[in-house]
């Protein structure tokens, strides 16, 4: 099942790339339909076409408990603007018919399930999806999603955090593809003023469980801070910073941010 | 809603033929029950499983809760027989088993004080906990006063305008109150501020769930704590009346109360369940916190269960006149009884509560929470059913209710309904907006 998945995984494939660069891979969150439909696929194509190698497209989700306030008050906007489940592929597949970023979609286990775990899977590879990255779903609980991303090819993006013990390190890296969600602190999304030191340790058990893709994401907001990443994780997750940047400015700051966090993604230019 | 009393019996019968249905340990009720978390979260859930797991056998742990129980809360509760208010349920003998009478006036304090000496083996100084209207905070800085542990609640900020009183209430116990402004402002946006909290400090904070739902091990962990009630009650029929009720009522929020009340008569098939969820204006209306009756399967706070959902899976806002009843899930372990057919889950309106909740009152002279009242009134409705059976006279037969918490909270509320207050008072005005006094 491993080297299949290997050869599969549209996510892995992007790292791979910006790794035979010689740097980090650049992964940018952003909300869908936020702050419209047609935005948020702008967005996402301006983060692709600005250095960003993979564009993870959240879900807006009435209960989002992994989540501060920036994403919070954004998706919360994107609800209140009619924002509909279904539209994540539209979004999904406007940024993968414009770019090669390989793109994939962060959700709450809930709307999934009531979509139907197989019909969701389906429909996220037909409109060119990577894989999903599934903040309140662990391997424990994840047979269904097991079966159907293996059916249509899908990245399962799991998460890893200071808290994981050796055990639950080992098991949720084995049940991951594409790469492995390193969380860097103990806490919700939100832009801190410096990474937590637990994210370096983090990905080292990571890699010592067999990871061969780590990424951190949680707290990372500019260049310096994906620099100090780039040094230790095959990626680097910008969320917050770019979300409360696409409020304030619009498209063209999202761009303009993406392009100089990824001035931090490569060593030599520390 | 008609009842189907051969049908529930065979299928808890076949179920008893598998064994005892009582002491269901989780994690999966069925196919409820699980942990559906943050990664960031299971190592927490695990200790607490390990902790709770070693206390249970500890009979010094035993010893402590059974003290606290007698001598805090003020345990065994009293099996009251409702002979005035039975007259209005087809003539049954109605019993009243009366948890308004523990210690902070509800079933509530059970659970605190038991998952407060959880924190303190784990080594934790500090309890969060969510609220809506307020029980279950008071009721979570009560025992952190009692056992010394920094609380912190929180509840929708507009909850906390509604519920003035019940603020003061838990900062004079020496809680921090925390308005949420996050998502619908109310009680299932209080869990999640709970969590997110929890997810931030929990290398010295245990979550003080307040109901039997959430991730393993919760739903279970929260019904040992209950399971008094069952016991108590059980014991006191058979010690008053020489044997076991027709059938046993509670009402269901995230269903603490009932499923504590449950334990002591899931294993014997002869006595009847129903659960009695909040039916608000109707569940035809929209508006109305009747989740299993009309939810759907779903995940949310860390439990696969019935949810109020719409068709995209977010949650929908609950409502009901009772505060503790408005929420939007329900614990996994009453879906596992629903689908097996061993407890009865039927909606009742707020108008149907108010007019039990009056009954109560003028018959026997006991202010019910609005919570209980759903359950009163579901007795009214299983009471004429089993007078309206033809084996025996409605005399012989008997009917528990879970007389989940007193009414002190809900006056304002219950004034307001009958029109009691002078339309310039400042009570009218509270009434107006909720106010449970
Ligand atoms: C008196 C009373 N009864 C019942 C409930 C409902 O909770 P549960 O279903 O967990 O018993 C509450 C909750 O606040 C309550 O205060």
């Amino acid at each position: 099942m491993a080297s299949k998945a290997q050869m599969t995984s549209k996510s892995a494939a992007a790292i791979d790339r910006a790794r035979a660069q010689g740097r980090a891979a650049l992964i940018a969150y952003l909300p869908a339909g936020y702050p419209s439909v047609e935005e948020s696929i702008a967005a996402g194509i301006a983060a692709a076409r600005n250095g960003a190698d993979l564009i993870e497209i959240g879900i807006p989700y009435s209960d989002p408990v992994m989540d501060g306030q920036v994403i919070q008050a954004a998706t919360t906007e994107a609800l209140a603007n009619g924002f509909r489940v279904s539209q994540v592929f539209d979004v999904v597949a406007g940024i993968t018919s414009q770019t090669d970023a390989a793109v994939l979609v962060m959700t709450y286990w809930n709307p999934v399930v009531r979509m139907g775990v197989d019909e969701f899977s389906r429909r996220l590879a037909e409109a060119g999806g990577a894989g999903l990255i599934t903040p309140d779903l662990i391997p424990d609980e994840a047979a269904e999603w097991m079966e159907a991303s293996d059916k249509y090819g899908l990245d399962r993006v799991f998460l890893v955090a200071p808290s994981s013990t050796a055990e639950r390190m080992q098991r949720t890296v084995d049940a991951s593809r594409g790469f492995v969600y390193a969380v860097s602190i103990m806490g919700v999304t939100g832009a801190r003023s410096s990474v937590s030191t637990a994210a370096k340790d983090v990905v080292a058990a990571a890699h010592a469980a067999g990871a061969e893709r780590v990424c951190v994401g949680l707290g990372v907001s500019n260049a310096d801070q994906v620099r100090e990443i780039a040094a230790y994780a095959e990626g680097v997750i910008v969320g917050t910073a770019l979300v409360k940047t696409l409020g304030d400015g619009g498209v063209d700051a999202v761009a303009a941010l993406t392009k100089d966090l990824s001035t931090g993604l490569s060593p030599e230019e520390a | 809603m008609v009842d189907a009393p051969s049908a529930d019996n065979n299928a808890a019968e076949a179920f008893l033929q598998g064994g005892s249905l009582r002491h269901a340990p989780g994690p999966y009720f069925g196919s409820y029950g699980g942990r559906w978390m943050p990664e960031s979260l299971i190592a927490a859930l695990d200790e607490l499983e390990e902790t709770f797991n070693k206390a249970k056998d500890d009979p010094e742990f035993r010893a402590q809760i059974a003290d606290l129980n007698k001598n805090y809360s003020g345990r065994p509760s009293l099996l009251t027989e409702a002979k005035r208010f039975s007259e209005h349920a087809g003539g049954v003998r109605v019993f009243l088993k009366r948890e308004d009478l523990n210690h902070t006036g509800s079933h509530k304090i059970n659970n605190v004080l038991g998952q407060a000496l959880l924190a303190k083996r784990m080594g934790k100084t500090r309890v969060i906990a969510e609220t809506g209207a307020g029980q279950h905070g008071v009721a979570s800085a009560t025992a952190a006063a009692l056992l010394g542990l920094e609380c912190v609640v929180y509840m929708g900020a507009e909850d906390c305008r509604r519920q003035a009183l019940n603020v003061a209430r838990m900062e004079l116990l020496g809680a921090t109150v925390i308005p949420v402004t996050s998502g619908s402002q109310t009680l299932k946006d209080a869990i999640n501020d709970a969590l997110r909290d929890w997810v931030a400090n929990v290398h010295n904070t245990h979550y003080l769930l307040g109901t039997a739902a959430g991730a393993h091990p919760f739903p279970a962990m929260v019904r040992y704590f209950h399971e008094v009630i069952g016991e108590e009650a059980r014991a006191q029929i058979l010690e008053q009346v020489g044997r076991l009720p027709d059938a046993v009522c509670a009402c269901i929020g995230g269903g603490s109360n009932a499923i504590g009340i449950f334990h002591g008569f899931l294993d014997d098939p002869s006595v009847r369940i129903y659960g009695f969820e909040a039916g608000g204006d109707g569940v035809d209306t929209g508006r109305h916190a009747a989740t299993i009756t009309l939810g759907k399967p779903g995940v949310l706070h860390g439990a696969r269960s019935y949810l109020m959902q719409d068709d995209d899976g977010q949650t929908i806002e609950s409502h009901s006149i009772s505060a503790g009843l408005d929420y939007p899930g329900v614990g996994p372990e009453h879906s596992y009884l629903s689908d097996i057919g061993r407890v009865s889950y039927e909606p009742i309106t707020d108008s149907e509560a108010m007019e039990a909740f009056r009954l109560l009152c003028r018959t026997e002279g006991i202010i019910p929470a609005i919570e209980s009242s759903h359950a009163l009134a579901g007795a009214i409705k299983v009471g004429q059913r089993l007078a309206a059976e033809d084996t025996g006279t409605a005399k012989d037969k008997i009917v528990i209710v879970n007389l989940s918490g007193r009414g002190d909270k809900d006056v304002a509320t219950a004034a307001e309904w009958f029109d009691l207050l002078d339309k310039d008072s400042a009570e009218s005005e509270i009434g107006k907006e909720g106010e449970q006094l």
